[in-house]
């Protein structure tokens, strides 16, 4: 039977215990430590337990499969118009030492049409093999179908990891085949290794807004998938005389889907999109107004980079929401973020902390976002931003 | 139409502060909430209730407390919340969470469509929708930003991609997650608010709703947490002083000697 | 504090509260630059049933009294003063109809006012008829089954943007005070139009204007009460509706403090959040002690109203000139914690100062409420001999 307890022999009624459990459910009754009904079994006490006081037993699981009947390390490359998007490149690169850790192969699995010179790209950035399924039906992106060939895939394949981007597509892919074939899944891995003492896979991601890292394994279910944030792991230099094979797997593709996609919009023109930015220019209330965006887009034009903004101005219809970064908008980690008029809520942080350098420029030398800032500027961005488009223009031609 | 709306309760704050001593996180004073994303989730529910008429249900999976969280859902014009709630649905994951919810669903029966916020703001996995689609065994749509038509048997919507969005048909009954893009939630009204007082939650046990109790909770989770840690932010902040001019001439060296944009 | 108030009371509160903080404050800059009417404000108002809460439940209300309104006006004045006010003079245009109205003006009128469907105002003053009600100058002439009006009301809360109007007008000048009436009047009637609107220093976000009237024809059955009784209308309304004006001027001066603390943990001087220096604190417990004894004297007022008490006016004065002094003062201490950021239009503090000077004049200036309640208390004095 799975459960917790706490073994009071050992519980010397430190409160670690207390003060770890995100979800107070732990209280104290005299000198001991005592779980209440909503815990929720986490186990996020147990290792937070010095003394070893914490009784976790996660008991026998169901559906287990043998692991050592699957090898190799698989990604899904996500491609647009047979061309590879930076996420896929960026998988191979984690998947590649992934690979040589296990000592087995990297494979891409690529779906789509017209998919030759992607094969090629592919192989280019570290993968192996890649596995083609080439049909004029899936040029575009289909849950249904895409989801119905991976699964015929993995179940031919048995692939030990399943990398995928955490991408709109990957986001909802991953968890529907995870769903499927009954096996763990984490969201937004931000570290990925293998255990040198059991060879598994340890997936580290943040969870609560990016307060608390939580590494997560999937002992007894293959494949072991994660999904990877844009911009979190380096894809390596592509090395075009790499050999690899290029197979093409026999599956039955869907002929007719229920789910139909009938027409694909473009509303942001921009050459870069938020995720996958070098540099981002966001702007705040602090801009003043929305015409004044314009010198946002302006920054972010001279430094090829992407528009972000603050809650508060898609709120006030400034800009659209696909612009919005923060937790209820997107997460980003370009190398340059720049905040100006951003006061910095903990929202908009959870959303861009882990860029590598952020800018802030603010009137209130208060704001919040200059706890975070690598370079703060106190003043009015709408003055300094002119300034700053001029030096930017004059100092990259 | 009827439409069944999931819902999480969430710690009202993700603010995590760290015991430096003893590398433990304390959490103070997170109210529960309901998950922000799921109130988009439930204004729609309502808003296709009211239109097409038919019942919309909440359902959410969670301690017995949760049944008063649910409470806000009916004074905003939901008609029915259902908690599922036993010790066996502890510890769940996002696949033990789709399952049980899936065996919920099934047992409230009866529906056309069943909207999800697009993530839970604690766990941030955004898995649940498409898993649930899958134990229910009909189609889904992610990211919903508008539906461009719903009746008996049918929706097209809008999924919001990163440079856009895609208009995407699908037969009914289906799962969608919504984005905030899609509404603008109401306050509740102070009718709403005196139902929701008097009305009954549902609360429903592993074993009410048919549940397999091997596929709940941990035994049913796939992964396992073995380990939590708090981030650590080393930010060296430095404050560029001087006349704007200075201002901005400084932070240009500094970043161009860093080469940090690529060319383009 | 535990202000004992009841479940739904409460319950009102909390979700007056949630609109103030999600709906009103994002906002309240804008409207006060503006100077615009909230009708996306008054939309969600009416979708929250709050309009109802005074009106009785058989016209569609919740069957509350002024403390339910009250309730509602300070926390909405908590984010706005200027918005809350589009609340609160309906309420003051409702009030006749309630206290006056014959059944079949009440079934008329109120379900729709209950539910925000249509606005009230409350027209009085004129030109020359401020502290000095009696001089009002608009005549309403008996003509067969209708009354013709003539003459011109100003500064009328409301104006403009309200569906129904109670207006004071003279019906017979030989007889002074007792020659006023009550009328309603609906907007589109011919002969009603809308004149001026006031450019104002604060509770800019509400709307001012002239009502003018020229030969407008009502029908009889829109007399309120009986002729003569205007004056008295006119007087029992704003004894019930003072602590309307109270609770406004509480929820600013609420408003002003929460800014003012905040701030205070923020803004740091010398190394150290201004907040702990005793300079502050002093005027933070100051800011405190008199927005709480306000709060408690506001209350306890409403429920002296709302539990039928005979005699209101000497007690709905005093809650009205103590809340509107506590608000002045309060909102220029919070200008002057937060020093020149106090002092700048991107914070609010300097609204809530301009919003607080209002309360202490309209409605009765708070040195006519010194007059009413000294006139009390020399009569009860005499009763007493």
């Amino acid at each position: 039977m799975s459960g917790i307890r706490i073994i009071e022999e050992s519980c010397i009624g430190c409160r670690l215990c207390v003060k770890a459990c995100p979800f107070g459910a732990i209280r104290m009754d005299g000198r001991k430590a005592v779980i209440l009904d909503n815990c929720t079994l986490c186990g996020i006490c147990v290792p937070a337990c010095k003394f070893n006081a914490i009784d976790y037993e996660k008991g026998p699981v169901s559906n287990a499969v043998d692991i050592t009947k699957y090898s190799g390390v698989w990604i899904f490359a996500e491609q647009k118009n047979g061309v590879p998007e930076p996420i896929s490149y960026e998988l191979l690169g984690a998947g590649r030492k992934l690979a040589d850790d296990r000592k087995t192969r990297l494979t891409a699995v690529v779906i789509g049409d017209k998919l030759s010179d992607a094969c090629e790209k592919l192989i280019a950035y570290g993968a192996d093999e890649v596995m083609a399924v080439e049909d004029g039906s899936l040029a575009v992106y289909n849950d249904e179908s895409y989801s119905d060939i991976f699964v015929q895939m993995i179940r031919k394949g048995r692939p030990e990891i399943l990398l995928m981007g955490a991408t709109t597509y990957g986001r909802s892919l991953a968890p529907r085949i995870a769903s499927r074939i009954n096996t763990g899944l984490t969201a937004d891995c931000t570290r990925l290794e293998i255990d040198p003492a059991d060879g598994k896979l340890l997936q580290t991601r943040p969870a609560f807004g990016g307060n608390l890292m939580a590494t997560i394994i999937c002992p007894n279910h293959r494949p072991q998938m994660a999904t990877v944030r844009h911009k979190v792991m380096k894809p390596l230099e592509p090395d075009y005389s790499r050999k690899g094979l290029v197979t093409r797997p026999e599956v039955s593709i869907p002929r007719e889907t229920s789910v139909k996609v009938r027409e694909v919009v473009k509303t942001i023109f921009e050459m870069v999109s938020l995720a996958e930015a070098d540099v981002i220019v966001s702007g705040g209330r602090g801009l003043g107004a929305p015409e004044n965006f314009k010198l946002i887009n302006e920054l972010a034009e001279v430094l090829g980079g992407a528009v972000g903004a603050s809650r508060a101005t898609v709120d006030a219809g400034w800009i659209e929401y696909n612009h919005q970064v923060g937790q209820t908008g997107q997460t980003v980690g370009p190398h340059v973020y720049f905040a100006c008029g951003i006061s910095g809520a903990v929202q908009h942080l959870a959303g861009m902390s882990s860029s590598d350098i952020i800018v802030a420029i603010n009137k209130n030398p208060d704001a919040p976002i200059f706890k975070v800032a690598t370079f703060g500027i106190v003043g009015d961005a709408m003055e300094i931003l002119p300034l700053l488009i001029k030096e930017f223009k004059a100092a990259l031609g | 139409m009827n439409v069944i709306v999931c819902v999480k309760q969430v710690p009202g704050t993700n603010e995590v502060k760290m015991n430096k001593e003893t590398n433990t996180i304390i959490r103070e004073g997170a109210e529960a909430i309901i998950n922000p994303f799921d109130t988009y989730a439930v204004e729609e529910g309502v808003r296709i209730k009211e239109q097409t008429g038919g019942k919309a249900t909440v359902i959410s999976m969670g301690i017995p407390s949760v049944a008063e969280l649910l409470r806000q859902t009916i004074a905003v014009g939901i008609d029915e919340a259902v908690l599922l709630s036993d010790r066996a649905f502890a510890g769940s994951d996002s696949l033990a969470t789709s399952y049980a919810l899936s065996k919920g669903i099934n047992k409230i029966g009866d529906f056309d469509l069943v909207i999800c916020g697009k993530q839970a703001m604690d766990g941030d996995t955004a898995q649940v929708g498409p898993g649930l689609a899958e134990k229910l065994g009909i189609p889904h749509t992610t990211y919903v930003r508008k539906i461009e038509e719903i009746r008996k048997g049918y929706i097209r919507c809008q999924r919001m991609t990163e440079d856009g969005y895609e208009v995407i048909e699908m037969p009914l009954p289906a799962v969608i997650t919504v984005v905030k893009e899609i509404n603008e939630p109401r306050l509740p009204s102070l009718k709403g608010m005196m139902k929701a007082k008097k009305a009954e939650i549902r609360i429903m046990t592993a074993d009410d709703i048919g549940a397999d109790k091997d596929l709940c909770g941990l035994k049913g989770s796939p992964t396992q947490v073995v380990e939590t840690f708090v981030p650590v932010h080393d930010v060296n902040s430095e404050m560029i002083e001087g006349t704007p001019g200075e201002q901005v001439k400084r932070l240009a060296e500094k970043l161009l000697s860093m080469k940090f944009m690529t060319v383009k | 504090m535990n202000y004992f108030l009841t479940e739904e009371q409460q319950m009102i509160k909390d979700l007056a509260a949630k609109i103030a903080d999600e709906k009103i404050k994002p906002v309240a800059l804008k409207y006060d630059e503006e100077g615009i009417f909230p009708r996306d404000i008054v939309k969600v108002l009416a979708d929250s049933d709050l309009f109802g809460v005074y009106i009785p439940e058989e016209y569609g209300g919740f069957g509350g009294g002024i403390f339910e309104m009250a309730l509602v006006v300070e926390e909405l004045s908590r984010a706005c003063g200027g918005i809350a006010l589009a609340y609160a003079g309906t309420g003051l245009g409702t009030y006749p109809i309630i206290l006056f109205g014959t059944e079949e003006q009440k079934a008329k009128y109120l379900p729709d006012i209950a539910q925000g469907k249509k606005l009230a105002a409350f027209g009085l003053t004129e030109a020359n008829a401020g502290s000095d009600a009696a001089g009002i100058q608009t005549t309403a002439k008996a003509d067969g089954d209708e009354y013709i009006l003539n003459g011109t009301k100003q500064w009328i809360t409301n104006g403009g943007e309200a569906e129904v109007y109670t207006v004071i007008a003279c019906t017979d000048r030989s007889k002074g005070a007792r020659g006023f009436s009550a009328f309603i009047v609906e907007k589109g009637t011919p002969g009603f139009s809308f004149g001026k609107k006031e450019n104002k220093m604060g509770i800019r976000a509400s709307v001012t204007s002239e009502l003018v009237f020229e030969d407008c024809r009502i029908p009889r059955e829109n007399l309120l009460a009986r002729e003569g009784m205007g004056f008295l209308v006119a007087m029992k309304t704003l004894d019930r509706t003072r602590p309307g004006v109270a609770s406004q001027a509480l929820g600013i001066a609420q408003g002003a403090f929460d800014e003012a603390l905040k701030y205070s943990g923020e803004r740091v001087q010398f190394d150290k959040p201004i907040s702990s220096f005793q300079a502050i604190q002093h005027m933070l417990a100051d800011m405190a002690i008199q927005i709480e004894a306000a709060r408690c004297l506001v209350y306890q007022t409403c429920r002296h109203i709302d539990g039928g008490a005979k005699s209101i006016s000497k007690e709905s004065a005093i809650s009205k000139v103590f809340a509107s002094d506590t608000a002045m003062k309060v909102t220029v201490d919070a200008v002057q914690v937060m020093g020149g950021y106090g002092y700048m239009k991107e914070y609010p503090v300097e609204k809530m100062m301009r919003d607080a000077k209002i309360t202490q004049i309209y409605e009765g200036t708070n040195q006519i409420q010194r007059n009413v309640i000294a006139l009390e208390l020399i009569k009860s004095q005499k009763v007493s001999k």
